[in-house]
């Protein structure tokens, strides 16, 4: 009898989850329907040599290789980020020729350049993207500010979506403004006095920006259906598309774009107390969203893009008090409901691996940027499946050969054993197309001889 | 004599450097004599940066509190500060890049280190840079960038400097994430810096060599 997902082990969970991605379904719930038994057959060895991979239990057939861009599948197509986030037919075609073209084992779908108009819509000051704010050839780029006020840590802890709602948001959306005026929600208890708190919704402002709200609602569906029949289209192609979801370690979730990067370096010196306190707070949450991105898309994989714990960037007391025991607990935490967590280590993380060997084995995926891979192997390695780390500027600048001798280097010293992709070691934009196909099929070709 | 205000900074002991500067400010003590400390302070900062016992967060809080000191000193100024400045250096984040906290790191280590910085912001048009080289004659170019995009700009840059005839008036400096020997050879700069330490290093080496 099938057992009831709250009496799982983590183990079981996990195996359900990856059970789930190989049996991925359609919009209805039915079966998807593969284009041919070939196509069938290379998606499901696909999904079996990452999982053989993350688990580290029995060799994959050979060794794994995803190609992971930013906008390289825009450029590679002969379109700019504008034209693949304005233009969603153009979306479809650069992403679909990027698998078609270099048949990775593991790819990150089409959603990364956003819709450009639901942006638009909100008004989103976060970020600039290509038409506003930087030229229609480039990527969209953060906007690094203090979102969030030195003095509104304990509105933050107290109350987060509260927080989010009635501060954040005003600040990150243009059209959100007005939602400074919206009631606190917590206090909306009884029939005696109810009426009060809807005043926000009866003024034009605070009602612009719910219509701003709709509109945005209404580009992101026609986005959702593109990104969504491209998901069924290369997925019966054959083709595996690796992640959930997202979430963050909480000291990124602040440092990133809450408080900035200086916001928060500060932050460590002159209200370390409150900082720690907040972090904690957002532990449930961030493993919450992970969870339930895992859940409502069927696979384990919960990316976790890691930044301001790199080398340099902290002290390793600094690292070990501040970042580390957070993002433990959110990792621990979705390995408990059967997720994968895959961090993305960007930068140098070298000084961090020996700390990162504190986590149970098989259930974690990391990528390695410049951190030194091999060294990694024998800490990190240990206990984590590794991905990475062929450098950006060998893809862009170098030679096929070069990246022949690269791939050669990095199965030689980290595939032994398993817990191994091959894979770019940054998300990266620009790139010669004979570089990506040289890393993708020397890896299949090389890769299939080291587990004989 | 209230405490050592080199070292109440150089240790980032934040309320007690505030304290001696207001102290000093109270009894009339020299304000250029006090700035002058606050940059020794900063000279040992950077030294233990470039040591590895400190690090990026170290150096953002001791601008932040060089800043504060700065705002208490200014009004006291009499004269101009006519600091000694080591030398011109033009500094910038390449067209099509707007990342900009690496560069501001390096631009206020340059300043604390004594060199007069043009900083010309992000997302800086080719023809910028070279116009103000041209207008302070600097013997210095930073360029920096995040994205591999920034590579070509970085190139394009470095191009322009040339057809403008300054290309042996200057040294240029490349830095930001992804650098490497192959990307430096690739712009056509002089040196690339891994850090901002690196970078006031190479402007130190470039502007006494003369």
């Amino acid at each position: 009898m099938e057992k009831q997902w709250a009496d799982m082990t983590s183990d079981e969970k996990q195996e359900a989850l990856f059970g789930r991605w190989l049996a991925p379904k359609d919009p209805e719930g039915n079966d998807l329907k593969f284009q041919s038994p070939q196509a069938e057959k290379a998606f499901k060895d696909r999904v079996t040599r990452v999982k053989d991979a993350v688990q580290m239990k029995k060799l994959p057939d050979r060794v794994p290789v995803f190609v992971l861009p930013s906008f390289f599948p825009v450029y590679n197509a002969g379109i700019t980020p504008y034209d693949a986030m304005y233009d969603y037919d153009k979306l479809y075609a650069a992403y679909k020729k990027f698998l078609v073209e270099f048949e990775p084992d593991g790819h990150l779908g089409a959603d990364m350049p956003g819709p450009g108009k639901f942006f638009e819509a909100l008004d989103y000051k976060l970020y600039s993207w290509p038409g506003h704010g930087v030229a229609k050839e480039q990527s969209y780029q953060a906007n690094e500010g203090e979102y969030m006020k030195p003095e509104e840590y304990d509105d933050l802890i107290q109350d987060p979506t509260g927080f989010f709602l009635h501060t954040y948001f005003p600040r990150i959306f243009g059209a959100l403004g007005p939602f400074q005026a919206l009631p606190a929600f917590t206090g909306i208890l009884e029939m005696y006095g109810l009426g009060y708190n809807f005043i926000p919704f009866g003024v034009p402002p605070v009602q612009q920006s719910l219509k701003a709200l709709m509109d945005a609602g209404n580009e992101v569906m026609k986005w959702v259906g593109t990104i969504m029949q491209w998901n069924m289209e290369t997925t019966a192609m054959g083709h595996n598309g690796i992640l959930a979801g997202f979430t963050k370690a909480p000291f990124d979730v602040i440092g990133d774009t809450l408080r900035g990067t200086k916001g928060i370096m500060m932050d460590m010196y002159r209200c370390p107390d409150k900082l720690l306190e907040a972090m904690d707070r957002l532990v449930p949450l961030m493993i919450k969203m992970g969870v339930g991105a895992a859940q409502m898309n069927g696979k384990p994989l919960v990316f976790m893009p890691l930044h301001k714990g790199a080398d340099g960037f902290l002290s390793q007391q600094q690292f070990e008090k501040f970042y580390w025991p957070t993002f433990r607990k959110v990792m621990m935490g979705l390995i408990a409901e059967g997720c994968v967590p895959f961090p993305a280590a960007e930068g140098s993380w070298n000084t961090r691996m020996e700390t990162f060997q504190d986590l149970p084995k098989g259930k974690t995926i990391w990528m390695i940027d410049n951190s030194d891979i091999a060294r990694v192997k024998k800490t990190l390695g240990k206990v984590g499946c590794l991905m990475g780390n062929v450098q950006s500027d060998l893809l862009v600048l170098g030679t096929p050969q070069q990246v022949k001798d690269n791939v050669k280097e990095l199965i030689d010293s980290c595939a032994k054993g398993g817990g191994y992709v091959v894979s770019n070691g940054a998300f990266f934009d620009r790139a010669k197309a004979e570089n990506v196909k040289a890393m993708v099929d020397f890896a299949k070709e090389y890769g299939s001889k080291v587990y004989k | 004599m209230a405490g050592d205000l080199v070292n109440l900074l150089a240790d980032l002991k934040e309320q007690e450097a505030l304290k001696v500067v207001k102290d000093r400010l109270g009894k009339g003590d020299d304000a250029l004599k006090i700035l002058d400390d606050a940059r020794k302070g900063m000279e040992i900062v950077g030294k233990r940066f470039a040591s590895s016992q400190y690090f990026i967060p170290d150096l953002v809080y001791s601008g932040e509190i060089l800043k504060v000191i700065s705002e208490l000193v200014k009004p006291k100024l009499t004269k101009a500060a006519g600091t000694k400045k080591l030398g011109k250096v033009v500094f910038g984040t390449v067209a099509g890049d707007i990342h900009d906290i690496g560069k501001d790191i390096v631009v206020f280590m340059l300043d604390v280190s004594g060199f007069e910085v043009y900083d010309l912001g992000v997302d800086v048009p080719v023809q910028k840079f070279v116009d103000k080289i041209k207008e302070t004659g600097a013997p210095v170019v930073g360029l920096s960038g995040f994205l591999t995009l920034a590579f070509d700009s970085m190139k394009q840059t470095i191009e322009a400097i040339k057809s403008a005839g300054l290309r042996d008036k200057v040294k240029v400096m490349i830095g930001g994430g992804q650098m490497s020997e192959e990307v430096r050879k690739y712009t056509g700069a002089d040196a690339y810096g891994k850090d901002a330490m690196a970078g006031v290093s190479l402007a130190q080496k470039w502007i006494s060599a003369g």
